[in-house]
């Protein structure tokens, strides 16, 4: 039901019930590679095209959530998922596979959560008894279409960032074990003027800051509520921008509370520039490392901010700025 | 003409209501509007957090990678010279062919994208480059087959150096025809 002006609170606690997340050779060496359910060491993951692998890693991903929830595939109802490639092809040609009601979702790398709002507010209104949320990106596949060949030479500046090739599923169900899904926040789309591609973490934080805003507003609550609020790939440099943004608006981010998927993904030693990005890096994150140390107790109360760049590489040549959008969506673990 | 005053004011007063009636919703839904910086303000703001390209750290990297690219062609040339019966105008057809087939193997080996990273303008400059942006692009587009993906997608990042190279070769071209019809040189 609607909360505030933007924002749905699920009061009927939608149980976030089994995650599942699957990622590529560069992944199985970052900081959260024990979180993941399935880990390559062939970045093509035996198919002929990167496009196929992200698509396999999607479905890999996907088949293994609705494992672990213990239910059969016929029982989900719904599906949502979204990816970065042309017409979304790696969410449709999952559900191609799947063969379940299908709705396919493009918010660039903000279909994490965007997709999991959506499932929460569907299984909370009964509108289904599970749903199934998840989203992917590949290295290869996004650089191809977005950027230059993988193999070409160009000397990428230290704002940029790298795509995670991986995907996450989760399985929401109206009844359950597992984290609570408690709210959600829609953002609106912002734009401040930033065109360069190799700076997304400076045209996304103003959306995350704007969603962040919105949702301590129609929430009537402060940072102090969560124990974690994570941004889903702004990089340091976008992280940093953010945090000033927010404190611009008095609103001080504890940094033990206030972090970036896209910050924590990788380890030092691994050339990423500023960081992580692309649909799967704050699906892996929050689906696997997040997920897990709320199992373990550790984390009681998550925010998470996923952010997306909305160009197209069709509309930067055109020398269009870079609308972006973030939703956020909170869980909250209640314990067994 | 009265129809058209009267349209007139209708218009005004419809406008006049809107205004007072967005007013109203306004002052009922306060919302977060104005606080965002202004693009101008914006990009000041990110320009203090992003951190510049070490130019010169950068320069002197391509310097040295650039001098390495060019030493290694000039031993292909002393190469062809000493060993094969060329002189130093006809080695440099087989030396830079050497260069391209270097370039094209270290592109496949997936070596030379690293390498670039490192060295900058150092590996794109020298005709090795160029090798490169052939050679990534053909790669990346063998999974949409030979004639489609190969074969249309080959001369992506490529293409404009022909292009205009071309272009300005038949500009240079038409200048000297000109200055030497009018017997200048």
């Amino acid at each position: 039901m609607l909360q505030g002006q933007q924002s749905w609170l699920f009061s009927n606690r939608p149980v976030l019930l089994a995650t599942a997340v699957a990622g590529g050779p560069f992944e199985a060496r970052s900081a959260i590679a024990a979180d993941f359910d399935i880990l390559h060491d062939d970045l093509w993951l035996g198919q002929n095209s990167f496009e196929k692998a992200e698509k396999k890693l999607l479905e890999e991903a996907c088949l293994a959530s609705i494992q672990k929830a213990g239910i059969q595939k016929e029982e989900i109802q719904f599906f949502f998922s979204g990816d970065l490639m042309n017409q979304i092809i790696s969410s449709s040609f999952t559900a191609r596979t799947l063969g379940i009601p299908y709705f396919g979702l493009f918010g660039a790398c903000s279909c994490s959560m965007e997709g999991l709002a959506l499932a929460a507010f569907v299984v909370n209104a009964k509108g289904a008894k599970y749903a199934l949320t998840a989203c992917s990106s590949h290295n290869g596949s996004v650089n191809k279409q977005y950027r230059y060949p993988t193999e070409y030479g160009a000397q990428l500046p230290p704002t940029a960032q790298w795509t995670v090739t991986g995907a996450g599923a989760a399985v929401v169900a109206a009844e359950g074990t597992g984290p609570r899904i408690t709210g959600a926040t829609i953002g609106r789309v912002l734009d401040l003027g930033v065109t360069d591609p190799f700076s997304m973490g400076a045209a996304m934080a103003p959306a995350a800051v704007d969603t962040i805003l919105a949702h301590f507003r129609d929430f009537n609550v402060d940072a102090s509520h969560y124990d974690l609020i994570a941004t889903g790939d702004l990089g340091e440099i976008g992280h940093a921008i953010a945090t000033d943004l927010l404190r611009r608006q008095g609103i001080e981010m504890p940094g033990n509370i206030f972090t970036d998927c896209g910050v924590i993904i990788y380890q030092d030693n691994q050339p990423v520039m500023a960081g992580g990005s692309g649909c799967a890096c704050s699906a892996v994150v929050t689906y696997g490392h997040f997920y897990n140390r709320m199992l373990k107790g550790e984390l009681k109360r998550i925010l998470v901010v996923a952010t997306g760049a909305l160009l197209s590489p069709l509309s930067y040549q055109q020398k269009e700025s870079i609308p972006c959008v973030a939703h956020a969506v909170a869980l909250e673990w209640e314990g067994v | 003409m009265w129809p058209f005053f009267l349209c007139i004011f209708v218009c005004f007063m419809k406008n006049t209501m809107l205004g007072i009636a967005f007013q109203l919703e306004g002052v009922k839904m306060p919302k977060q509007q104005n606080y965002l910086p202004t693009q101008a303000e914006y990009q000041q703001l990110v320009k203090q957090y992003e951190p510049k390209r070490p130019l010169l750290k950068n320069c002197l990297r391509a310097f040295f990678a650039g001098g390495i690219i060019c030493t290694i062609g000039q031993f292909f040339q002393w190469f062809y010279m000493t060993f094969f019966d060329f002189t130093e105008v006809t080695a440099s057809n087989p030396t830079v062919a050497s260069m391209i087939i270097l370039s094209m193997l270290l592109t496949g080996l997936g070596v030379y994208d690293h390498i670039a990273q490192w060295a900058g303008a150092g590996t794109i400059v020298p005709v090795t480059g160029f090798a490169n942006t052939i050679t990534s692009a053909a790669i990346e587009h063998r999974s949409e087959g030979y004639v489609l993906g190969v074969g249309g997608n080959m001369f992506k990042i490529a293409g404009p150096v022909i292009t205009f190279g071309v272009f300005a070769a038949f500009v240079v071209a038409i200048v000297r025809i000109l200055v030497e019809k009018l017997g200048v040189i």
